[in-house]
């Protein structure tokens, strides 16, 4: 979970900060998009760095996804018989919402995918023109396709709130000082990445970003 | 105080088991949790009735037989105390208290509240030891162990093996023991031979009991009564990353 995750952590900034770039106008915007097809030529083909790194991802997420279910099954099957009265568990809000805001965020992806990706569910759909893709998506009257993102970010907040702190517990964190270091990494982290993400629909549909 | 319980009856291993509701009258509020099942079990015998069978020993919070799972938090509603320390007066008269069994698949119920704990043992068996030549006790100083890490190893060794710690975690995850074990004998000098080896046999057996796998929830040291940190798990983490590197 610890490895797979910090791949897919690293990806979402990478990502986030891509985005930003939304604020320097269409041109940039575009630019920035097309370059990403072409990092490593002339030595790679083009497009083929974006497919390494796109493999590597689903790799990272295949990784994550079947250890998360061998987790939970093995929790199940720990527990055959349930508590009669069991109180919210004490830990974490992000803690324990876990699994079914993993789940959240893989539908999300999915549809993340289809719409800004391959264009299907896009407005507009112009995969030359990825600029005009995001200023179609989150159009003022689509709030809801924003609200949407939104409610999918923040279950990325809270995923990693609890993943970066449980990660590095996982990698040997050990002492109480750092425990306390890692648990505000991963709330800063969090607040930061969503922060980046939500300022891009958010521009669009209050009408910042035309 | 006049409270009702409703308790986890279970008549052997095989029964499907019920909670059965008691009401028990003019309990003295300082009376030990243990002291208020006993009460109700001296009136469920003069009523010809079965009474309810529950691990217990030195109710001085010291032994780790006492097991019960109180409104849903094992050892109850106060922090880092056994079930045998914890007094009536932390609940209200006319309360409703629910008392169960620890729950999970490696420590199946025996009776009523009692459950098999040998899981425990069987993690203990694949490490929980050092090797040491037996004969007259070495001499104290022979092996010196610096302050700090006798003091954190002791902290470690406060554990009681009550199995709280699974009761409580929702993967019913045993990953908190087996930390409290590993630091307490990886600390010292006379616990290294077996250091590599002990992390690796103590998962093993973890896993082969049935526990469930840690995902760092935290549950486990809420409930703890002896306040085994959560931080002790990443050292068996740290201890079991080096343990796979070498071999």
């Amino acid at each position: 979970m610890a490895a797979s995750g910090i791949v897919l952590v690293g990806f979402l900034y990478a990502h986030a900060a891509g985005n930003l770039k939304i604020f320097l106008g269409n041109e940039d915007f575009d630019h920035y998009a097309h370059w990403l097809r072409t990092i490593g030529t002339p030595l790679l083909p083009d497009v083929w760095f974006l497919w390494i790194m796109r493999v590597g991802l689903l790799v990272a997420i295949v990784a994550h996804i079947w250890s998360a279910t061998v987790l939970t099954v093995r929790a199940k099957r720990a527990r055959p018989v349930k508590y009669a009265h069991r109180p919210k568990v004490q830990g974490s809000y992000a803690a324990r919402t876990m699994r079914w805001g993993g789940v959240i965020v893989l539908l999300f992806i999915i549809y993340h995918l289809l719409d800004l990706t391959t264009g299907h569910l896009n407005p507009v759909g112009d995969s030359t023109r990825p600029h005009a893709n995001v200023i179609a998506d989150f159009a003022a009257d689509r709030w809801y396709v924003t609200l949407f993102y939104t409610v999918s970010i923040l279950a990325v907040g809270f995923h990693l709130r609890h993943g970066i702190f449980s990660a590095a517990r996982t990698l040997g964190q050990q002492t109480d000082r750092g425990e306390k270091r890692a648990k505000v990494i991963a709330l800063v982290m969090a607040v930061v990445l969503v922060a980046m993400y939500l300022s891009v629909p958010f521009a669009v549909t209050t009408g910042l970003v035309k | 105080m006049d409270i009702q319980v409703r308790v986890w009856r279970q008549s052997g291993p095989t029964d499907k088991g019920r909670m059965v509701a008691y009401d028990v009258k003019d309990i003295s509020p300082d009376a030990s949790f243990l002291e208020m099942i006993d009460v109700l079990n001296e009136k469920l015998i003069l009523d010809g009735d079965d009474p309810i069978a529950f691990d217990h020993d030195c109710r001085e919070g010291i032994c780790g037989a006492c097991s019960m799972v109180i409104n849903g938090v094992a050892h109850g509603p106060e922090k880092a105390t056994t079930t045998c320390q914890l007094h009536m007066r932390k609940f209200k008269d006319g309360d409703v208290i629910d008392v169960e069994p620890w729950r999970a698949a490696a420590f199946p119920v025996i009776k009523d509240l009692i459950v098999d704990r040998s899981a425990f043992d069987e993690i203990i068996q694949a490490g929980g030891y050092i090797t040491a030549p037996t004969g007259t006790a070495p001499e104290a100083h022979a092996a010196p162990v610096p302050k700090k890490d006798a003091d954190a190893a002791f902290e470690a060794a406060t554990c009681i093996g009550c199995g709280a710690c699974v009761a409580a975690c929702p993967n019913g995850s045993s990953m908190l023991f087996t930390a409290a074990k590993i630091t307490h004998l990886g600390l010292m000098p006379q616990g290294q031979p077996e250091r590599e080896s002990r992390v690796l046999d103590m998962l093993q057996a973890q896993d082969d009991a049935g526990f469930g796998g840690c995902t760092n929830m935290g549950e486990c040291a809420q409930v703890c009564p002896k306040g085994i940190p959560l931080s002790l798990i990443g050292r068996l983490n740290s201890d079991y990353r080096k343990a796979l590197s070498k071999r």
